[in-house]
């Protein structure tokens, strides 16, 4: 198994606040690797920090073992990272086929991928010409998703997928990425929700003040209660 | 539908007045004659696509540039220096429309390399700056521009108003040099907004909108955006250096009042919001709306002034007293952007918009 991202000495100030303080993580190829911790741990700042949105301050981040911390946004998107920011990120203005369209940037829509999308996420066939702003919530958020795999992309970071939507939208949106999942696709994923987090995860990383307090197996934390009350101040039970 | 890139007004209203507006253009030399109607009509061709210009950078890429006149002066003057300087013969145009497009287009795009990576606040400040010094070095380099008088030029024969083209025996009405250019004005314009609706309904245009509406989400799906913003600013600056050379050939002048003066920039961000941002067709119902009400509201003041007077009623007379126009004119700009904040095009499309969905539920 190799390992597709590599954050190795990982720091990211943002103005005078230093919030990454040392990241070293590793995502494997072809595993969903879920990065957890409380609000202002650094999990959002990890992802646009390797998305290059914001520049790391120093450390080292390779993807595919190509040096990515100096590289523009665009590039590293180009390069194959797919990016579905938080608070559901659709361009409000444009139809859904035009977000879609987008996305897919300099070629045009692949048939049987969009068939692969709608099987998920009917409402945006339903919807197609309809301007995206004027979505519910889960499906701005089923649009954003689906922007980002409507190409095959080597990575994808999804930043927490589920939050604000209805039980029966996140269930789906599960469903959704486990497909995902199995089709052999690399995952980030920032989640608070822990139900999603262990049904997804293969790997599992907590951070905490900017820094990596636990890294291993999602099952194995997900057996240890002790364990996420001592990282995550949470238990299973509560979010079952 | 072709022709309008699939970007119909949508709204049945709308189009009846588009329709108006072009088909009263299109005939002002044979239904109004008179010179002050054909030049209000020329006028607003020329800045129906100067605003439409001007729609694709704020509009479609929510960038505020205060150099837009620069360009606009840019293909005044060198449409102006080259007739002055050469003659009144199609090579000057030629030299004119040869030099003054690419200068607007190079401009266009140093300013954009070097400044669309910054905040937009900073961006609109720079480009004022640009413009300011542009404004003064028109003035300064008086040998060249004439100075504050400006450049009067003489057109090539067949475009003067002397050339009779069709005589009035023929179609009741003459068809000179004068209504050759009023329709080389026209068709150039329409064309102008033609292109830039093509512009906007194309890929390109759907990536200005998605940069307008979040840049770094743009940018986190792989796009380049200031090379977007550059190549829209290029193209924005293009046709108003376009807008510009109509501008001069139709008054025979460029001068700093008529071609960089900074009331014609504050003219053109009116026309946008008052007739829509991010429509284009906004361009046109704004760029009609105001020229009209620049040009006809003190006469049409006048004859109200004078009927309450005859009516014997208060106030009125007084308050409509047609050296107040420009006070109207303000409150009518104010009622305006009160009434219609998204524009006449936003108001009349959103109407359509509330009936079907009504319709639907």
């Amino acid at each position: 198994m190799t390992d597709l991202l590599k954050l190795s000495g990982v720091h990211t100030h943002i103005g005078r606040y230093h919030i990454l303080q040392g990241i070293d993580l590793v995502v494997p190829q072809g595993q969903t690797t879920m990065l957890l911790g409380r609000n202002g741990a650094g999990k959002t700042t990890s992802l646009r920090t390797i998305m290059g949105l914001w520049q790391a301050s120093s450390g080292e981040i390779t993807l595919a073992g190509e040096r990515i911390e100096a590289r523009t946004t665009p590039d590293i998107a180009r390069l194959g990272v797919g990016y579905v920011p938080e608070s559901m990120a659709v361009f409000s203005d444009l139809t859904v086929k035009e977000n879609l369209v987008l996305a897919a940037r300099d070629g045009p829509l692949d048939d049987k991928q969009l068939d692969w999308i709608f099987g998920f996420f009917p409402a945006l066939r339903r919807f197609w010409l309809s301007r995206a702003g004027s979505l519910s919530g889960g499906q701005k958020q089923m649009l954003s998703i689906a922007r980002a795999i409507v190409e095959p992309r080597k990575l994808l970071l999804i930043d927490e997928p589920t939050k604000g939507l209805a039980p029966a939208i996140v269930m789906a949106l599960i469903e959704c990425l486990k497909e995902i999942k199995r089709k052999g696709a690399t995952i980030l994923l920032v989640e608070q929700n822990f139900f999603a987090a262990r049904e997804l995860g293969d790997h599992v990383l907590v951070m905490d003040n900017g820094t990596i307090v636990h890294r291993g197996e999602m099952a194995a934390l997900a057996a240890d209660v002790p364990l996420q009350e001592r990282l995550l101040g949470l238990s299973l039970e509560a979010h079952q | 539908m072709m022709l309008l890139s699939g970007d119909p007004p949508r709204s049945r209203v709308l189009t009846i007045v588009l329709l108006v507006i072009i088909l009263a253009l299109a005939a002002t030399p044979f239904i109004f004659p008179g010179a002050k109607a054909m030049n209000v009509a020329a006028k607003i061709c020329i800045f129906a696509a100067l605003v439409a210009s001007y729609d694709l950078l704020l509009g479609y890429t929510g960038t505020v540039s205060f150099a837009h006149t620069m360009f606009y002066g840019i293909g005044s003057y060198a449409i102006a220096i080259a007739l002055y300087t050469m003659g009144p013969n199609w090579g000057a145009v030629a030299t004119g429309i040869v030099i003054g497009l690419p200068l607007a287009a190079l401009l266009a795009l140093a300013i954009g390399l070097f400044s669309l990576r910054v905040a937009a606040i900073f961006f609109a400040m720079i480009t004022l700056a640009v413009a300011s010094a542009f404004q003064v070095l028109a003035s300064q380099m008086s040998w060249l521009t004439g100075g504050e008088d400006g450049r009067s030029f003489q057109l090539p024969d067949l475009l003067r108003p002397g050339t009779v083209l069709i005589p009035k025996s023929l179609i009741g009405f003459e068809f000179n040099g004068r209504t050759l250019t009023f329709y080389l004005v026209f068709v150039a314009s329409t064309l102008m907004i033609l292109a830039l609706l093509r512009v906007v309904n194309s890929p390109f245009g759907r990536v200005l909108q998605a940069i307008r509406e979040n840049r770094f989400r743009a940018e986190a799906l792989g796009f380049r955006t200031v090379f977007h913003l550059t190549y829209a600013n290029c193209l924005a600056a293009l046709v108003a250096a376009s807008a510009g050379i109509l501008n001069a050939l139709w008054l025979r002048y460029a001068g700093p009042d008529t071609s960089l003066s900074f009331s014609i920039m504050l003219d053109i961000l009116l026309m946008v919001v008052i007739g829509g941002m991010g429509t284009i067709y906004g361009a046109i119902i704004g760029a009609a709306i105001f020229i009209l009400a620049q040009n006809y509201l003190q006469s049409l003041m006048g004859v109200a002034s004078k009927a309450a007077g005859e009516a014997g009623l208060p106030l009125l007379p007084g308050l409509l007293h047609p050296d107040r126009w420009l006070l109207w004119l303000g409150l009518l700009f104010i009622a305006s952007v009160y009434f219609f904040p998204t524009g006449v095009v936003g108001r009349l499309r959103s109407g359509r918009a509330g009936k079907t969905s009504d319709a639907a539920h």
